[in-house]
């Protein structure tokens, strides 16, 4: 089984890194430790708030899915309803739950399933098999090694689109890059100041017009200055827009079109900021944002509130996006790189613990006899 | 888009009931299955969908459903009033003190529009209610929020308070009421900042200051488009604060708003008011039955009328009215018509609201940016006055000016006077018939 051993090699990995914040602290207080250690550390303390971040989702998912199977012994139609429903709670998108129930139910059937107990690791595979089905677009930030990156921010009102594009303004400084900022959200009251003082927070330019002006000038304007000033890095930041208003979608376009004028490959990526507590619009949004303006990646945002996150299986499944970043927080390094295949591992691991421990057993019995 | 409503969930399961002469309790199971995965789909909390389920379950059993030669319309007729008596039947409205001033206090997560609601629900207190109402931007943690709200005051000419971002929330509350006292302003407005219900320190801030302001109303705005966590949020800001009242926003984009349901159903709280636009006006009464509908995907046809009898002017309708009458209906008067339609807002609004209008294909795709209206009303407006009074004077050399004038082509004018003479002579038809003409959706052919 193929999934299963690259999971089992990735959970022998993690197992060796340092499982508490403490511990890590500990091995850095002996105040002997080169560079590279110290950056090892740091990058373990970073992988170390991510496990934490998500481990909510993954916990919840977990006692969902191990108080189903002690509650249903036999396959049913009620376990199935019990399965939808837990995976319903968990936000994972309404389409993809009944795709993925429809074909445990066929394949229960195929392999004459009647216990629940023997149908989990067949759950865990057709998850992973959904996640994996539609492409595997990579998780990474496309970056534009030689010349100006220019990374269009979009999403519906309030999800953070501002909020990010500070964290994210703070990431590529620390790692030496030149970035700049487009305030190109000109309606919302106060948006221009707010992505000002990020800004000022950050130590980056931002390039602004008054309020209420044309956003497609503000860009065009912001492009051109950050191809003078030589920067690396350029964040658009829009106004945030329902899916469903179609003349705003089309401003939208109308940007992109301005900013390929100056720069004809940009924008490099479109990251459309979703909130990880909205629930199945986050479907429709993810779809309407594709038609207009090609989204390549998502950032999850507020995943920290929430114990939910499912929308990630849905969206990829249904609509092939990559999630690139989650926010976790309201600190400055909140923003983590999205690895999909540690987060889809994590929600499972007990599981496959569970079932590695039952073929263990099952090959005892067959030893014993 | 794949929201599919109740109505055409079940249609699937009737046809296969239909014929079969009586419904048995297997076939309501399967209608019940059908209700269930609506709401799921509409992202009501699975419990309380269970919950939900099951009392529709027994009603149905045990009322006539069964025996019903319409089972379908039955059942949608009983989940939507139980969907509605749920959400607390009639419309409440917000708590005023006798005494001044009102102190309203805005709490919720980040992004679901606080400061916004904030600023429309001062809007809608100096109109509706002569108040006159003070904001507070008691909102220190996110940048420029006090920006955002003080823009927003300008805008409605609301004055604003505000400390900066270096004093605590519990003291610019203490000046905030002061200040209200000594300017004579009725009604107080607090904004607090976004927080996560899981958060404690910055949720301790909140009872603080709730401690501080003693607020007749703590109105929780929830983002519409939340999902299943609709319910840990609302369950934990309700608990630390007695919340009084709930706003539910951004109802105008395309989400079904099942939180709704999950938020009333676990808070026992009211539902006050809805958010519909970005604008400062776009604050509406919530209204438990329409919302019924659109948790179970049948349009609105109720707001639609509202919408008319907020827009149009009685006396130009009865006069009109009497020109339909004796068919002195011009050109004219189409395009004053038209004037209206267009102050209700836009087209595709409107069309979104019919029932049923999510079953025409390509509608969702179809962008009806009120320019066609434009279009016949310059068109009209390039005729001269007797002409509109007097369509059929128009020949080839007076429709070559008018295409010049208004810069449309020749067979769009023809179009246009073909249109109008059919209307013309349906109106007649209505006119002269039965007094169907009175009821505009009267022919709509409504889901039940």
């Amino acid at each position: 089984m193929g999934i299963f051993d690259r999971f089992k090699r990735k959970k022998k990995i993690q197992e060796e890194k340092p499982a508490s914040l403490e511990a890590q602290t500990d091995k850095l207080d002996d105040g002997l430790i080169s560079i590279d250690e110290f950056e090892e550390w740091e990058q373990d303390q970073l992988s170390y708030k991510f496990e934490q971040g998500l481990k909510k989702s993954r916990d919840k998912f977990q006692q969902d899915i191990n108080a189903l199977m002690s509650r249903y012994r036999t396959v049913d139609e009620d376990f199935f309803e019990a399965l939808e429903e837990v995976l319903i709670s968990a936000d994972v998108g309404f389409n993809t739950v009944m795709e993925l129930t429809e074909e445990l139910r066929k394949e229960a059937q195929l392999k004459n399933i009647t216990e629940t107990s023997e149908l989990r690791e067949t759950i865990v595979e057709k998850m992973v098999e959904i996640y994996e089905r539609n492409g595997d677009a990579s998780d990474e930030m496309t970056i534009n090694e030689d010349g100006l990156t220019v990374v269009l921010m979009v999403g519906v009102n309030g999800v953070g689109k501002t909020t990010s594009i500070g964290k994210l303004a703070h990431k590529y400084t620390q790692e030496g890059k030149k970035v700049m900022l487009a305030a190109g959200d000109t309606f919302r009251a106060g948006a221009i100041n707010q992505l000002q003082v990020w800004g000022d927070r950050v130590g980056v330019d931002v390039i602004k017009q008054a309020e209420g002006s044309d956003p497609a000038a503000v860009m065009y304007d912001a492009v051109n200055a950050a191809k003078k000033r030589g920067a690396d890095i350029l964040f658009c930041d829009t106004a945030g827009r329902l899916q469903n208003k179609g003349n705003l979608m089309n401003e939208l376009s109308k940007i992109k079109k301005v900013i390929q004028k100056v720069v004809p490959e940009a924008p490099h990526e479109v990251l459309l900021v979703l909130d990880a507590t909205t629930g199945q619009n986050a479907l429709s949004q993810a779809k309407a944002f594709k038609e207009v303006t090609d989204v390549s990646g998502i950032i999850l945002s507020k995943l920290d509130g929430t114990a939910k996150g499912g929308i990630v299986l849905a969206i990829k499944n249904e609509l092939g996006i990559p999630v690139k970043f989650v926010g976790l927080g309201e600190q400055l390094d909140d923003l983590q790189p999205f690895d999909a295949e540690n987060y889809v591992y994590g929600l499972f691991a007990d599981m496959i613990q569970e079932s590695d421990t039952l073929e263990e057993k099952l090959e005892e019995d067959k030893d014993d006899k | 888009m794949a929201f599919e409503g109740l109505g055409e969930r079940l249609q699937s399961t009737m046809d296969r009931i239909k014929g079969k002469g009586k419904v048995t309790e297997s076939d309501v199971k399967l209608m019940m299955r059908e209700v269930r995965l609506a709401l799921l789909e509409a992202d009501v909390n699975f419990k309380v969908v269970k919950q939900f389920v099951n009392d529709v379950k027994e009603r149905a059993l045990g009322s006539d459903v069964m025996t019903s030669l319409t089972p379908g319309q039955q059942v949608i007729k009983i989940v939507q009033e139980e969907l509605t008596s749920l959400m607390g039947g009639e419309n409440q409205k917000i708590n005023l003190s006798q005494k001044p001033p009102t102190v309203i206090m805005m709490v919720g997560l980040q992004g679901a529009g606080k400061t916004t609601t904030a600023g429309k629900l001062a809007l809608h207190l100096r109109k509706k209610h002569n108040k006159r109402p003070l904001l507070v931007a008691g909102d220190i943690y996110r940048p420029a929020a006090i920006d955002q709200l003080e823009t927003v005051g300008k805008q409605i000419d609301v004055p604003v308070f505000s400390l900066g971002d270096q004093v605590k929330p519990e003291e610019i509350a203490t000046k905030a009421l002061e200040h209200a006292k000594e300017e004579h302003l009725d009604t107080v407005i607090i904004d607090t900042a976004g927080r996560l219900h899981i958060d404690e320190a910055l949720m301790n801030e909140l009872k603080n200051v709730k401690d501080i302001a003693d607020p007749d109303e703590i109105m929780l705005v929830v983002d519409s488009m939340t999902g299943q966590d609709a319910v840990n949020v609302a369950e934990s800001f309700n608990e630390l604060l007695n919340i009084t009242g709930v706003t539910l926003t951004k109802l105008d984009g395309d989400t079904r708003g099942g939180a709704a349901l999950s938020i009333r159903s676990v808070t026992q709280k009211p539902i006050k008011f809805i958010g519909v636009s970005e604008k400062m006006d776009g604050l509406e009464a919530f209204h438990p039955e329409r919302m019924a509908s659109r948790i179970l995907g049948m349009g609105d046809v109720l707001s639609i009328i509202e919408k008319a009898q907020d827009n149009v002017n009685e006396d130009e309708q009865k006069a009109l009215e009497k020109k339909l009458k004796d068919s002195s209906f011009t050109l004219d008067d189409f395009l004053s018509q038209m004037d209206q339609v267009k102050t209700m807002g836009p087209l595709d609004d409107l069309l979104k609201m019919m029932p049923g209008a999510n079953k025409i294909k390509g509608l969702d795709k179809m962008q009806f940016s009120g320019k066609e209206i434009d279009h016949v009303q310059a068109i009209i407006r390039s005729m001269t006055l007797d002409e509109r009074e007097h369509p059929e004077k128009l020949n080839a050399s007076r429709k070559k000016r008018i295409a010049k004038g208004s810069g449309r082509s020749l067979q769009e004018i023809n179009r246009l006077l073909k249109q109008f003479n059919d209307m013309k002579k349906m109106m007649k038809q209505m006119t002269s018939g039965k007094k169907k003409g009175k009821n505009p959706f009267g022919g709509m052919g409504l889901p039940f």
